[in-house]
């Protein structure tokens, strides 16, 4: 053992001019691995990605088509292509964020392709919050979605057409500000707070754990998803068919599974 | 001076791209985020609710950390038990674990619908979505950080120096604290550093196990999350907001840990 060593160094010893090459290229290698790594996310393959709002999380992967997913809020999503990141699709919980993306030139024409409601979303079994009112009395916990991303957004349309004094009260109750629906989901399901607003198909994915109450038609905010291809895609093609797909095809159907409606005929 | 070999070129070779890697990001922050972007983010009254509830909350959780931390250390550094292989395997699991599984694991254990969820009900505590859970949360991720480097520490102890202290007649807790804690000082200190920093930096198990809500659980980094959607520019200031700190905060630990205990080592 101790001769191999040796021998081991010996080799070593008469390698050392070699090795000075080595170094120089295990230094290129590791600079070539990064590099690597960096081309790994730039899709080298046909496979598109496509960055969707966290509530299509369930309809979108129930229609794979082999497309690489990235849900968050739509809001966080948006954030992300304006600092460069370039998924093949844009597919959000609103029109206004795909519109604002697309007046900066980094998405195409957005297509309004369904439509959801806002809903109160209660852990199922819950009596004591049937309506909207029930979320004024002290001691009722709710979550709702952040400011920017679109679940807050109608949300607080929402809780704007309120009396103010009621409006105050529920605000007052608000325990949780999530970045998502998912968040909100959770701290649901997990008894973290009473209430939350969500939309009508998060509470349907959930098979049972939350139930939805129906909010009053003349408050309810009008949810529409807007999809577009991102300007410089690789894949125009196979994005402009995902956003078709989801209007007319398999992504279509997948929807109206997952509860969602048919976007308004214009 | 000896010219430097080929192997001293591929050490210093892979020091330039690990320094090149994890100080560009940091680097980039900087050089991004204008001074004047930097001054506005400190006027936020948001951004100004996330620090303090950032630096209230870690600070504790730190303090606890330490407190039971430190006497725990020593017991699993300078008394062998069966079974302790697997104890201090337990312990640091926190470590390589995804902040989202702890988040859910604390939901699990102490959430309303949790393990000691009824009980924490009865008596009458509420840790999901209260800056109580907040703490609970930083307690838990960067616990493991200070408790590695404390064993540590205890064991790099030279046995025969708490021997003489009880030969002398110091009792078990004297010699903890006389002798065992000074020596060992330097790793503690460190340890500190790191479990700070750490749970100065907790994002995921906050977030799941605390919520978001302004003034009550979104630390820093939350609020940071939040402004990357709305405004980055702020999000960019709040970081390099979050990286001052940070810096600052290990930077003031090492030199006091250093400095008071080689103090201490002189005399």
């Amino acid at each position: 053992m101790r001769r191999r060593v040796a021998q081991n160094v010996d080799v070593a010893q008469r390698k050392q001019r070699s090795s000075g090459r080595a170094a120089a290229g295990a230094v290129a290698l590791l600079l070539v691995a990064a590099l690597g790594l960096g081309a790994c996310g730039g899709g080298g393959d046909a496979k598109l990605t496509v960055s969707a709002a966290a509530s299509l999380q369930r309809a979108f992967t129930d229609n794979d088509q082999g497309a690489r997913f990235s849900f968050a809020g739509s809001d966080e999503l948006a954030a992300q292509i304006e600092q460069g990141v370039r998924p093949d699709v844009y597919a959000a919980a609103d029109t206004v964020l795909p519109a604002k993306l697309h007046r900066e030139g980094l998405v195409e024409r957005p297509v309004l392709f369904a439509a959801n409601e806002l809903v109160l979303a209660v852990p199922s079994g819950t009596k004591a919050i049937t309506s909207l009112d029930d979320l004024a009395r002290p001691g009722v916990t709710i979550a709702i979605g952040q400011r920017a991303v679109p679940v807050g957004v109608y949300t607080r349309l929402l809780l704007s057409h309120l009396p103010a004094a009621e409006r105050r009260a529920i605000d007052a109750n608000v325990r949780s500000e999530e970045p998502d629906v998912g968040g909100i989901v959770g701290k649901l399901t997990q008894g973290a707070v009473d209430a939350g607003f969500l939309y009508r198909t998060d509470v349907k994915a959930t098979k049972g754990a939350l139930e939805a109450i129906r909010l009053p038609r003349t408050l309810r905010p009008a949810v529409l998803y807007a999809a577009a291809v991102v300007t410089g895609t690789k894949h125009p093609r196979e994005a402009r068919a995902f956003v078709d797909g989801l209007r007319h095809g398999a992504g279509a159907r997948a929807l109206r599974a997952a509860g969602f409606d048919p976007p308004p005929r214009r | 001076m000896r010219r430097a070999g080929p192997f001293t070129i591929l050490l210093v070779g892979a020091l330039t791209v690990t320094l090149l890697f994890l100080t560009l990001p940091v680097v980039a922050i900087f050089v991004d985020a204008a001074p004047a972007d930097l001054a506005r983010s400190l006027t936020d009254p948001a951004a100004l609710d996330a620090l303090r509830l950032s630096l209230v909350c870690s600070a504790i959780a730190v303090g606890i950390i330490v407190v039971v931390g430190t006497p725990a250390a020593y017991l699993l550094a300078t008394r062998r038990f069966r079974g302790r292989a697997l104890l201090v395997t337990l312990i640091e699991l926190p470590l390589v674990l995804p902040p989202a599984v702890a988040g859910i694991g604390l939901l699990a254990a102490l959430g309303p619908n949790g393990l000691f969820g009824g009980a924490l009900d009865d008596a009458g505590l509420r840790l999901v979505l209260t800056t109580a859970g907040v703490v609970v949360a930083l307690t838990f991720v960067a616990a493991p950080f200070y408790l590695r480097q404390a064993q540590a520490g205890f064991e790099a102890v030279d046995p025969s120096w708490l021997d003489a202290s009880r030969t002398l007649g110091a009792g078990e807790a004297r010699t903890f604290a006389q002798v065992a804690i000074p020596a060992a000082g330097p790793s503690l200190v460190a340890g500190l550093a790191l479990a700070w920093g750490r749970a100065l930096g907790e994002f995921g198990a906050t977030l799941m196990f605390a919520g978001s809500f302004r003034g009550i659980t979104q630390t820093v980094p939350l609020a940071i999350y939040e402004r990357f959607a709305t405004d980055f520019t702020a999000a960019l200031a709040l970081s390099a907001v979050l990286v001052a700190i940070s810096g600052a905060l290990l930077l003031t630990v090492k030199l006091l840990g250093t400095t008071t205990w080689l103090r201490g080592a002189a005399r």
